[in-house]
């Protein structure tokens, strides 16, 4: 776009009768403006973590950082497009109130107290071993059935497969029946 | 769908564009009824009604797709002479104990099936306490293979004359008493779903937690079986019946279930008093004839998987490794043990049961008597936190000092921050891959769970009981700084490898001697060839409609389930413009993975004395059946009859006008006082309520309402009311309704519109109040409100043990509801009043 400062003043193109939403509105500002996935250093081929529908994500990241999550073109399922909480997501995996430390309260205790991690899943591992042995059940109205209900799990809908697989193998070895997940409730 | 699912939305919205017509029927007016030609409103709680009308029209009018149902359904079989129905009993089937609230269902069987020990049908007592029915989420319950037919369709023994009396009084005369909706609403719909099946068309329903949750949520579904099966909708391109679920992959979560009763592909947990060892356990689960004959295959390759080369044939394989149920240890019954006493710890993940569950309060006093309680999620959840600001503090019930609970909470990784599966409401699983790593404490639930797994192991010993935990298979490659164990081991287990440790291809591989191992039957094959097929990323641009390469559908990436029914009994298209899988002469063919043998022929004819899949016919669509037919009768499996039948609400404003018997007589209370009910047909709760999602929310909040794009597009809980109910009872838009029943009272902000509509039910006004429940008192929401889910009382479907949230009654009053103390008086007075 040539010409002095005042034809590049978009205000004057337009006055001009020129279409106010087109080239006349354009800037030098925007003819600078990239898109943000432009320059990512990697593209993730991911799906949205909302309902079930499964559309496809693809999740840019620059500098250890997501920078953007659009739709994936290529899906049969959505064929690229979100909706409001798809197209929302950079913000579900960067908001500020995300928690990213461990926190621990204490009983009776009246505030979060910070835990390492490691130390967590000691006390954590302690506690599971503890209350199996305490509440073991060997036999129950004369039959065997060698389980705990001292130790019982909720969750969720919104696990990968292989998460539930584990967490559905431990708990079955241990003896803990009380698993449930959002599928029923 | 438009509001929870929207861009599933778009196909139905094309479909339209295309000349499809589309009825939405629902109890509130939302983006999916703006946009269809034409919305229904209906009374939550009835759709049985309807769909029974449906189903009577259809009967009555000579209306079904006769070649359809006799080679497909099991309309010609014939039942037991023993059986009584709910129009000779006025509302109970034969075999019901009034003092258990308990069906002895041995007199629902076909003619000639001898119905084993009461206590070890199933269906029977023992089955149906350990909600036994949710194992047929892959396969049907066990009967004949050949029943003895009447193929005239006139034995009045025959499950087609059973029907045609069962619904004769479903009448649209009825829709209009118990609905709302007028005759001619019905009499469009019943002609648009009739014109629109056949050979050359088909009918889809679509449905969701609206039909679900309530205590008849599992005949909800049959009654649309029912009708789908006598058009002739299931198994055809354009049909079926599609539940659309709620959130990434809880579709998954049933397939490989974090649930009581279920082993990973449906399996039963065992029951202490159903079963002994394996064989024993092999004979109760079901029949010997369609593909779930092969079962001993299924469940020694899972004992093989879990417990490696300890699992030998001597030992039953392990068997006796998995822990036994003895009854109901589902969800609510576990929150009842939390406030008994006998549940100490809980692990929490990803879920928010304080806001989420029905009966909050009963939640959060079980969560207050624990000895420790882990929740992981991303943010602060209300489960996290009740101990300080659950509204028990502010009424005095509960006291922060008092709470012994110890509480840890572990961040989560986010579904950017690890790699795995999600199985979507299609039953298609589509891999992510691992954009970065979590920050901080974050970890995937993969890892806490593998690696509690070790600790846990370090501190057992050489104990019997330990031995179950020891021996396990525990052993996957670590990657990275923070030692993520590899996503792709896991699911490599899932699909299973033979004894050489090749992948198996196929569920076909699967062996009964243990020379195989498979986590998950009907994801075997997912990996198959050393293929990540859940990670296929052909676009859609570059192959045909069905997408067969995007991602992987189990059973072995088939489409369309029970898709040999799209062709008739000689295997031609019933017609070309709904040709779909055919019989081209040699082999079954066309653009899905065909749902049956490829080379079984139509003319094939069982021998005598088959088993599983060679003792079902070449016409036998249903091949997960033990006879091969689409059930529209059940003779065995189902804890409340095998007829889908009309009963109200436990909590319901209107009198049962099609029986005496007012509501689900199986239906399960759970009668304490953390749990006291509304009584039916009470002048104190006169509304109906029902509950719902937005578009810009998903369910408790946790992962939209901190959100502040999301938060700031529905910033506010709200009821939604009718101009007549406003003015009815003094209520302002933009003001505040405060809510009542018998377990609480929460406040809302009113939206008053012309989308909920007063219902004219036989004269007499009924009005309905439709609230989301997506806030609570934190998860770290920009926005927070109310808890909509402390006004459902714990009442459940006999079957699955789903809660009925999507229909009670309650009182509304203007204004905001009292805080403290006052607020207990207020609900005394309604429960004493």
């Amino acid at each position: 776009m040539g010409g002095g400062w005042l034809s590049r003043w978009p205000v004057i193109r337009q006055l001009k009768g020129e279409d106010g939403r087109g080239r006349a509105a354009r800037s030098a500002r925007t003819d600078a403006l990239r898109p943000r996935v432009e320059d990512a250093e990697t593209v993730a081929r991911s799906v949205c973590p909302y309902c079930a529908v499964g559309c496809g994500q693809l999740v840019y990241v620059k500098d250890g950082k997501v920078t953007q999550i659009e739709g994936d073109p290529g899906s049969p399922i959505s064929r690229g497009r979100l909706c409001p909480k798809g197209s929302a997501s950079k913000q579900l995996v960067t908001h500020p109130g995300r928690q990213t430390k461990v926190l621990y309260r204490r009983p009776y205790g009246t505030e979060w107290e910070p835990l390492d991690l490691e130390t967590a899943m000691d006390m954590i591992a302690d506690r599971v071993v503890r209350t199996r042995r305490e509440t073991w059940q060997q036999t129950h109205e004369g039959q065997e059935v060698r389980r705990t209900l001292g130790i019982a799990g909720l969750g969720g809908a919104t696990l990968d497969n292989e998460e539930n697989y584990l967490m559905k193998k431990l708990y079955t070895a241990l003896g803990a029946i009380q698993v449930e997940n959002q599928a029923r409730i | 769908m438009a509001e929870c699912h929207p861009v599933g939305y778009q196909w139905v919205m094309e479909a339209r564009e295309r000349g499809a017509k589309v009825f939405h029927i629902d109890p509130r007016f939302s983006r999916t009824s703006a946009t269809v030609d034409r919305y229904l409103a209906i009374r939550a709680g009835t759709d049985i009604v309807l769909l029974g009308a449906l189903i009577n029209h259809v009967l009555s009018n000579g209306l079904d797709f006769r070649e359809y149902v006799l080679a497909y359904t099991n309309a010609a079989t014939l039942v037991n002479r023993d059986f009584r129905d709910t129009e000779d009993l006025d509302g109970l089937f034969s075999g019901f104990d009034e003092e258990t609230g308990r069906y002895d269902p041995s007199t629902w069987a076909y003619e000639g099936d001898v119905p084993e020990e009461e206590e070890l049908t199933e269906g029977g007592k023992r089955h149906a306490e350990a909600a036994g029915s949710d194992s047929y989420g892959a396969r049907g319950a066990g009967a004949s293979a050949t029943p003895p037919e009447d193929p005239t369709l006139t034995d009045p023994r025959c499950v087609y004359q059973i029907l045609k009396r069962h619904y004769s009084r479903y009448t649209p005369e009825m829709v209009e008493e118990l609905c709302g909706i007028p005759r001619e609403q019905f009499d469009e719909l019943a002609e648009a779903i009739t014109a629109n099946s056949g050979r050359e068309r088909t009918t889809a329903w679509v449905y969701s937690v609206g039909w679900t949750q309530h205590s008849v949520g599992v005949q909800y579904i049959r009654a649309a079986s029912i009708l789908q099966l006598l058009l002739g909708n299931m198994g055809r391109p354009g049909g079926g019946i599609m539940a659309l679920r709620g959130h990434a992959s809880i579709q998954g979560s049933t397939d490989i279930p974090t649930l009581f009763n279920l082993l990973p592909g449906y399996i039963a947990m065992p029951h202490a008093h159903r079963h002994d060892g394996l064989d024993h356990y092999l004979e109760r689960e079901g029949a010997d004839t369609g593909w779930w004959g092969n079962r001993r295959a299924y469940v020694v390759s899972l004992l093989k998987a879990w417990w490696g080369d300890a699992a030998t044939e001597a030992n039953d394989y392990c068997f006796d490794y998995l822990p036994r149920l003895t009854g109901d240890h589902g969800h609510y019954a576990t929150v009842m043990g939390q406030i008994d006493g006998t549940v100490k710890g809980y692990f929490v993940v990803g879920e928010n049961p304080a806001v989420g569950s029905a009966n909050g309060k009963a939640q959060r006093l079980g969560l207050a008597n624990l000895d420790w309680l882990v929740v992981r999620d991303l943010v602060l959840v209300e489960t996290a936190t009740f101990w300080k600001d659950a509204p028990e503090i502010e009424t005095g019930e509960l006291r922060t000092e008092e709470i012994g609970t110890e509480v840890f909470f572990m961040p989560a990784a986010s579904h950017v921050e690890k790699e795995g599966t999600f199985t979507n409401t299609q039953r298609l699983l589509q891999w992510r891959e691992k954009a970065l790593d979590p920050p901080g404490d974050c970890r995937s639930d993969l890892w806490f769970y593998y690696h509690l797994g070790k600790r846990v192991r370090q501190r057992l010993g050489d104990d019997e009981i330990d031995r179950p935990v020891m021996e396990l298979t525990w052993d996957y490659p670590e990657i990275g700084a923070q030692r993520d164990p590899d996503a792709g081991a896991v699911l490599r287990e899932i699909n299973g490898t033979a004894a050489d440790g090749r992948l198996l291809a196929s569920l076909r591989e699967l062996k009964p001697d243990g020379s195989t191992s498979c986590g998950c039957w009907i994801y075997c094959g997912v990996y198959a060839d050393g293929v990540n097929m859940a990670a296929r990323r052909k676009p859609h641009t570059e192959q045909g409609p069905v997408a067969l390469e995007w991602g992987w559908a189990w059973p072995a990436n088939r489409r369309i389930l029970y898709n040999r029914a799209s062709a008739d009994p000689q295997g031609r298209p019933w017609s070309e413009r709904k040709k779909y899988v055919y019989w081209d002469g040699t082999r079954w063919t066309g653009p899905d993975v065909p749902d049956f043998e490829e080379d079984k022929a139509p003319g094939y004819r069982p021998p005598e004395g088959a088993k599983a899949e060679h003792a079902l016919a070449g016409t036998d669509p249903f091949i997960m059946q033990s006879d091969g037919r689409g059930w529209l009768y059940v003779p065995s499996g189902l804890s409340d009859g095998p007829l889908p039948t009309h009963y109200e609400p436990h909590e319901s404003p209107v009198r049962n006008a099609l029986y005496g018997q007012q509501s689900n007589p199986a239906r399960r209370t759970v009668d304490r006082p953390e749990n006291p009910y509304n009584p039916a047909l009470s002048p104190r709760f006169p509304y109906v309520y029902t509950t719902s999602r937005l578009t810009e929310h998903h369910t408790t909040g946790a992962m939209s309402r901190p959100l502040p794009y999301l938060a700031e597009l529905q910033p506010e809980a709200f009821c939604e009311v009718s101009r007549e109910m406003a003015e009815e009872i003094g209520l302002d838009n933009g003001g505040w309704a405060t809510i009542v029943t018998t377990r609480t009272a929460i406040e809302l902000r009113v939206l008053v519109t012309g989308r909920v509509r007063p219902l004219r039910l036989n004269g007499k006004v009924v009005h309905q109040i439709v609230m989301p429940y997506h806030w609570g008192y934190s998860s770290g929401g920009v926005v927070t409100g109310d808890v909509v889910n402390d006004l459902p009382s714990i009442v459940l479907d006999p079957n699955v043990y789903i809660q009925e949230s999507k229909a009670g009654t309650c009182d509304v009053l203007p204004g905001r509801r009292p805080r403290g103390r006052a607020l207990l008086d207020l609900i005394e007075r309604y429960r004493d009043g």
